[in-house]
């Protein structure tokens, strides 16, 4: 029994001691941050690997996600006589909601990963090791390019995943169903106001890209330097960053659109 | 790839991003027709705002003038105080007359205003003297259904329901 307690009370405090190491990394991010936009090439090579590369994944997945909910919308609205209104539904739905929040799970799955074992793999290596021999900030020319990097491409994502959304809801809905164009169109602009719709969407897409991209590469930085603990070290990462997405997610909306 | 490759690429992405968020902000959202007009408050007290709710549209002729800023209880004389936000282009006369009506037959309720004729306008923060409450369906049910009793004695008793 007591030996339970005392192994209680020490995860607890490795827990603490967890956070407080991860919030001093974070600090350091972004401290360094600005010295590391002094090489712009290097930010913008980061951009090229997370960004670039998910543009594919993020841009199917809305098509995708906004043909689904047009069919479903449409389904559940034509019960009540409101058929007009998919335009409005699909487009509060991707811009306020689905468009940051799945956004930011498929860019944690498929850049947080990637960074993830990168920089596990370089602290295995010992490159990061080599690089603080040689009086050069493995912090400014590895990790901050890559936080900045997370931070410029998450809300231009989440922006293509809703537009992509809104375009295949059309096509669904106008084209394939035969709602009046004009109507989906009409209906969607009186509803969605530009600064508490989109803009708080795309303030979501930033806090997500800054959690997610934080969380991936101080996994990285403290896993093993082992095959098993990179491996666990991107398994931990896909989950932490999933967790800490929905909470904020929940957090953010409850900020922004609840009515007093 | 060569670093100008690389670039190029970027650029391409970071611009394809901005034009997605111009997309959704013109197409989806209201940008179009969105006005910095700056707005001046004018409050009106009614009796029962019914429905209203804030950010409610102000409509003059159907046409959306402003919006409802916000709905207050005024306990000193136990009438609900609405403050609106009119565009400053649009001047209304100090006999102006503020309804609140009902959009279509059981739709969001918004605020009516009439013009008046007198010479001088309503001015920032001024009362509009002349309103009509909200309509509220259960009185009224209440007045027919009392109506309907107190006809010549075809049935006797209440109006039950």
């Amino acid at each position: 029994m007591s030996e339970f307690v005392t192994s209680l009370g020490h995860w607890a405090l490795a827990t603490l001691a967890t956070l407080g190491h991860a919030t001093a990394f974070f600090v350091d991010l972004v401290r360094n941050s600005p010295q590391s936009l002094r090489r712009p090439y290097l930010t913008t090579a980061q951009v090229h690997a997370i960004g670039n590369r998910s543009l594919i994944i993020i841009a199917a997945s809305g098509g995708t996600v906004g043909l689904v909910l047009a069919l479903q919308g449409y389904i559940t609205l034509s019960r009540y006589g409101a058929a007009e209104s998919l335009g409005l539904l699909v487009a509060l739905a991707l811009v306020r909601e689905m468009g940051p929040v799945i956004t930011a799970l498929l860019y944690a799955g498929r850049a947080g990963t990637s960074l993830t074992a990168e920089i596990g793999l370089m602290k295995a290596g010992e490159q990061l090791a080599a690089m603080e021999m040689m009086a050069v900030d493995p912090r400014v020319r590895v990790l901050a390019p890559r936080f900045v990097a997370g931070i410029i491409s998450m809300p231009l994502l989440g922006a293509i995943f809703s537009a992509v959304g809104v375009i295949a809801a059309y096509v669904v809905g106008v084209l394939m169903i035969g709602i009046d164009s004009g109507a989906f169109w009409s209906q969607m602009q009186d509803g969605v106001d530009v600064f508490k719709d989109l803009g708080n969407g795309v303030v979501k897409t930033i806090v997500f890209g800054v959690a997610t991209t934080f969380i991936a590469l101080y996994i990285g930085y403290e896993s093993e330097a082992t095959p098993e603990g990179v491996a666990q070290a991107t398994t931990q990462t896909v989950v932490v960053s999933s967790l800490s997405v929905l909470s904020l997610d929940f957090v953010l909306t409850a900020l922004m659109f609840s009515t007093p | 790839m060569s670093k100008k490759q690389i670039e190029t690429l970027v650029g391409l992405f970071v611009l394809l991003g901005m034009l997605a968020i111009v997309l959704l902000a013109l197409k989806a959202a209201n940008l179009a027709s969105f006005s910095f007009n700056t707005t001046y408050p004018l409050l009106a007290r009614f009796d029962n705002v019914g429905g209203l709710k804030v950010n409610a549209p102000v409509k003059s002729a159907g046409v959306k003038v402003g919006r409802v800023a916000s709905i207050t209880f005024d306990s000193k004389n136990f009438q609900g105080l609405v403050t609106m936000d009119i565009e400053r282009e649009y001047q209304f006369p100090t006999d102006s007359s503020a309804k609140i009506l009902t959009a279509g037959l059981l739709g969001d309720q918004y605020v009516g205003l009439e013009p008046g004729a007198d010479d001088k306008n309503l001015q920032p923060g001024d009362t509009i003297k002349m309103v009509q409450s909200a309509v509220v369906l259960e009185n009224l049910i209440g007045q027919f259904l009392y109506n309907k009793a107190a006809e010549p004695p075809s049935k006797e008793g209440s109006g039950q329901k």
